[in-house]
């Protein structure tokens, strides 16, 4: 039992209180602490690593940054941004929903497959901005369309979305292979790949970036225009809160489940063809980034917020663009930095878990989804 | 503090030697200090009631005692000796047996295999022995248990006759029994009392958990009050036979609320007026129009919870109809096919003679037909949600308050400001989380929510479950409010007592149906509990 069992008049700890400004501010700082100190401590945690292993972690971090940030690196790094954000921005909508899609990777790779196929005729016959934006539609219609499955299961029969996901996400990724080897297939040449795209996205005036970012940006804005401020966004937080109470108010679940699917399910897409149409041009089997994967821990770091997403997005576009170079320079494999994601996501975990008995400012999670978690794990109290 | 006697000095002339004493018994949970340096001393043949509201720290103390929760601070003595109950089998081992407030017999099972679950000694079950240890208890306790039953097939007050005796089946000296009357019909609490009065007899020390008063000045020999944690009176033997009910009711209430000498005397009044089983019967006017009325509703069962089979009734404008049962005889589904949050299988709702049967929640609720439900945590609020917004939560996407999908926060939360006010809802700010309000101020966020906007025809399910007295009485003014001012209340609660107070007309629910419906006045109670035990009796038969 907490607080809200205590009855009668008097409190039984009298807390005045606190201004509503002061209440803000301190969950802003909780949230600061929550979300930046497991990255402080994965880079310390890293350091010891590095120097476990005869390298000099200063010189390491110092070589990221100075691959990643200065002189022009930047705008590498902004490039990788722009899917990133994307599925971080589909990842928000279906988090706050208390749903699971883990099917990001076989919607990103066939959205990508049909880009790739498609696009190479379609650049050179109509005009440039109405192929981008039928191949950008495509990608996330195909996105959208293969997350459909798990969620009309899970809109009429409760099936564990996290099985389902997974399971489309592996037929997605062999589907794109075959659409790869088959009729996608470059005849020009024996490796399994696509024609090269012709065309690309045009740059951001002035720099290397492919207005693909600008597409992300305004991605991530709506999506948390709509999360915070309609309607909608509130639904979607009650379902994602309590899912029961949801019921209670009227609100059409089945209905809304399967939409928050078909939105992530697009904005996956979305990522796809702007990696494809900015970035890589083509597209071979076997290729598989699993940005989703990475993408994942920051989306909970930013404690599904989906603006505040975009500084640990950055970050961890840095990190990936330079570090790349600074592990070769040092001699490392780049899985290094998978280590240091995976130990982000560690020290989340026991933020997560210290927050809890401190009192450290809302979690990670949704209310439900840390139910779900916690459930197994919380010894049950007799109050 | 207040003290009406200290129970140290003169307790043991004439009673038993004291089995179980507790001493400064101290334990927190996080934000909550649930027992603060509680002293209880348990003797041979008395039964000693602990009363208290609910969170006043009554589960904890007897998870304490059971060996579910180890104390943070304090002694447990237990014939003198320093003992630790560390688990609850350590508790089984030191005689103290525990009933708890809901059933724990496995429903598949018949009774004598149940309470050899306990027995888990040796690798062959020794039926023979258990049954003979069955009649025996059985015979102490006066009462007649079948062995073989199943126990899905028992009545609650036979299944309670069950959990007592698994309570006492490896000789047990402390009996436990948490609100053994909640679930209970008058007859059955009848039952009770003749068993406990039995076990005093034998010499067992019965912990009896209540917070209703007169239940506990009937049936204790002792009475300890819980507050916030602490114990803030005890009324010891000698003063419950010397004083008149009035006096230590009136007692029981100032130790209850003493940090509010004030308002006393009013408490007194409410107190007494809760308790004061013939209500005054209101009058609904012969001619009214039947404002709600279903016709044959059935809706099927969802989990363990039973569903409603051809349920017909009508509610007249002005009236409050209650609902009576024994808990999860089909009360959910009731309220949720009004609601519309339960679709039904058969039969229409029918509310200003229009069919409603198709209708969503958000359309029936703007017709006017609300629904405060039970589960106020479980669904009534969205916890991480303001409390402001909580207040619009059935109204999501309408104007004013929403206006082309985006949300007007200045409108919300003026709107919800003035609902506060209304409602009296305690709350630091509109903007504070719904989580952190108290249970009574939850309850009237869901009220303010249900009860503005013109409600027209509005289900309470279990109302007051819970409340402090002074909660309970605005609710059920509000409750009475709405009939005066021409709408109608279907009030579905498991607590007679309170249907009794409020209500014109009781229906009865048993196992999904209607078995009947009462006008309210003298001798109802009776006739309710019949109907309570007998519409069970009867379907049985059939």
């Amino acid at each position: 039992m907490s607080t809200e069992t205590v009855t009668g008049e008097t409190q039984l700890a009298q807390r005045r209180p606190r201004p509503a400004r002061t209440v803000r501010a301190g969950r802003v700082l909780d949230g600061l602490i929550r979300s930046v100190v497991p990255v402080v401590l994965a880079l310390g945690a890293g350091a010891i690593l590095l120097l476990a292993l005869g390298r000099h972690p200063l010189a390491f971090y110092g070589d990221i940054w100075t691959n990643g940030v200065e002189n022009s690196a930047w705008q590498d790094s902004a490039i990788r941004m722009a899917p990133f954000l994307l599925i971080a921005a589909g990842l928000t909508v279906i988090f706050r929903a208390n749903i699971w899609n883990l099917g990001y990777n076989g919607q990103f790779l066939l959205g990508a497959a049909l880009v790739s196929g498609y696009g190479p005729g379609l650049v050179n016959d109509i005009p440039l901005w109405a192929a981008m934006v039928v191949l950008f539609l495509l990608a996330g219609a195909v996105g959208a369309l293969w997350t459909l499955i798990p969620a009309v299961l899970k809109a009429r029969y409760g099936t564990n979305e996290i099985i389902t996901t997974l399971m489309m996400s592996f037929i997605g990724i062999d589907l794109a292979s075959i659409l790869i080897k088959g009729p996608f297939h470059d005849s020009t040449t024996p490796l399994p790949q696509t024609a090269v795209l012709t065309k690309m996205l045009p740059n951001i005036p002035g720099t290397r970036i492919h207005v693909g970012l600008l597409v992300a940006f305004a991605a991530v804005l709506v999506v948390h225009y709509v999360l915070t401020r309609t309607s909608w966004g509130l639904r979607l937080q009650i379902m994602g809160a309590n899912p029961r109470a949801a019921r209670h108010f009227g609100i059409d679940l089945p209905r809304l489940i399967v939409v928050a699917f078909l939105v992530s399910g697009f904005m996956v897409g979305l990522a796809a063809a702007a990696d494809i149409l900015g970035l890589q041009g083509y597209i071979r089997t076997g290729w598989n980034p699993a940005y989703g994967d990475t993408i994942i821990p920051f989306v909970f770091l930013a404690r599904l917020n989906a603006l505040a997403v975009v500084p640990f997005i950055a970050f961890f576009s840095v990190v990936s663009t330079g570090g790349d170079i600074a592990a070769a320079d040092a001699n490392l494999s780049t899985n290094f930095l998978l280590v240091l994601v995976g130990l982000i996501l560690i020290f989340m975990t026991v933020i997560e878990y210290l927050g809890r008995r401190r009192e450290l400012g809302a979690s990670y999670l949704t209310p439900g989804l840390r139910q779900a978690l916690r459930a197994p794990l919380v010894r049950r109290r007799s109050t | 503090m207040w003290e009406i006697e200290t129970s140290t000095v003169n307790a043991r002339n004439d009673t038993g030697a004291p089995i179980v004493e507790l001493v400064g018994i101290t334990k927190s949970f996080p934000g909550v200090l649930a027992n603060d340096d509680v002293d209880l001393t348990l003797r041979r043949g008395e039964v000693h009631c602990l009363l208290g509201e609910n969170g006043a720290g009554k589960s904890t103390l007897i998870g304490i005692l059971s060996g579910l929760t180890r104390p943070d601070a304090g002694t447990i003595r237990i014939e003198g000796v320093e003992t630790a109950i560390s688990s609850p089998r350590r508790a089984l081992e030191l005689g103290i047996g525990t009933v708890h407030q809901h059933s724990t017999l496995i429903p598949a099972l018949s009774v004598l295999e149940n309470l050899m679950l306990g027995d888990g000694r040796g690798v062959r079950l020794d039926r023979a022995a258990a049954r003979r240890r069955l009649a025996e208890l059985a015979a102490q306790l006066g009462v007649e248990i079948d062995p073989d039953t199943r126990a899905a097939d028992l009545s609650l007050g036979h299944q309670q006759q069950v959990e007592i005796v698994k309570a006492l089946w490896r000789g047990s000296r402390v009996l436990i029994l948490d609100e053994p009357t909640s679930m209970l019909t008058p007859q059955g609490v009848a039952e009770l009392a003749k068993v406990l009065a039995r076990l005093k007899a034998q010499g067992q020390a019965v912990i009896f958990i209540t917070h209703k008063l007169h239940e506990a000045l009937s049936l204790g020999d002792e009475i300890s009050i819980l507050r916030q944690g602490r114990l803030v009176g005890t009324i010891v033997r000698e003063a419950l036979r010397s004083k008149s009910q009035e006096e230590l009711r009136a007692e029981i209430v100032r130790i209850m609320f003493g940090e509010e000498a004030r308002e006393v005397a009013d408490l007194a009044e409410l107190q007494e007026e809760l308790d004061n089983v013939e209500g005054t019967a209101r009058v609904v006017a012969a001619g009214a129009d039947t404002v709600l009325e279903l016709r044959g509703v059935s809706s099927p069962a969802e989990g363990s919870e039973l569903g409603v089979e051809d349920v017909s009734l009508g509610l007249r404008e002005g009236e409050i109809l209650g609902v009576a049962g024994v808990d999860g005889n089909g009360q959910r589904a009731l309220a949720e096919v009004i609601a519309g949050q339960r679709r039904v299988s058969a039969g229409d709702i029918v509310l200003y003679g229009g069919a409603v049967t198709r209708m969503n929640v958000a359309a029936r609720q703007k017709l006017g037909l609300r629904y405060v439900t039970d589960d106020r945590l479980g669904e009534g609020i969205v916890g991480s949600l303001p409390v402001g917004l909580n207040l619009f939560l059935k109204r999501v996407g309408e104007r004013p308050y929403w206006r082309n999908g985006r949300i007007q926060r200045a409108v919300v939360e003026g709107r919800a400001a003035e609902l506060v006010r209304e409602f009296d809802v305690r709350t630091p700010f509109v903007t504070t989380r719904a989580a952190t309000l108290s249970g009574g101020n939850i309850q009237k966020v869901l009220l303010a929510r249900e009860l503005s906007f013109h409600p027209k025809v509005v289900v309470f399910h279990k109302p007051t479950y819970g409340l402090d007295v002074r909660t309970t009485a605005t609710v059920r003014d509000l409750i009475r409010k709405l009939a005066d001012d021409g709408g109608a209340a279907l009030v579905i609660s498991t607590d007679l007592d309170e249907l009794l107070e409020i209500c014109d007309r009781i229906a009865v629910l048993s196992r999904g149906r209607l078995v009947g419906v009462v006008p309210n006045g003298p001798g109802a109670a009776e006739h309710v509990g019949e109907l309570m035990v007998g519409g069970r009796a009867g379907l049985e038969a059939a």
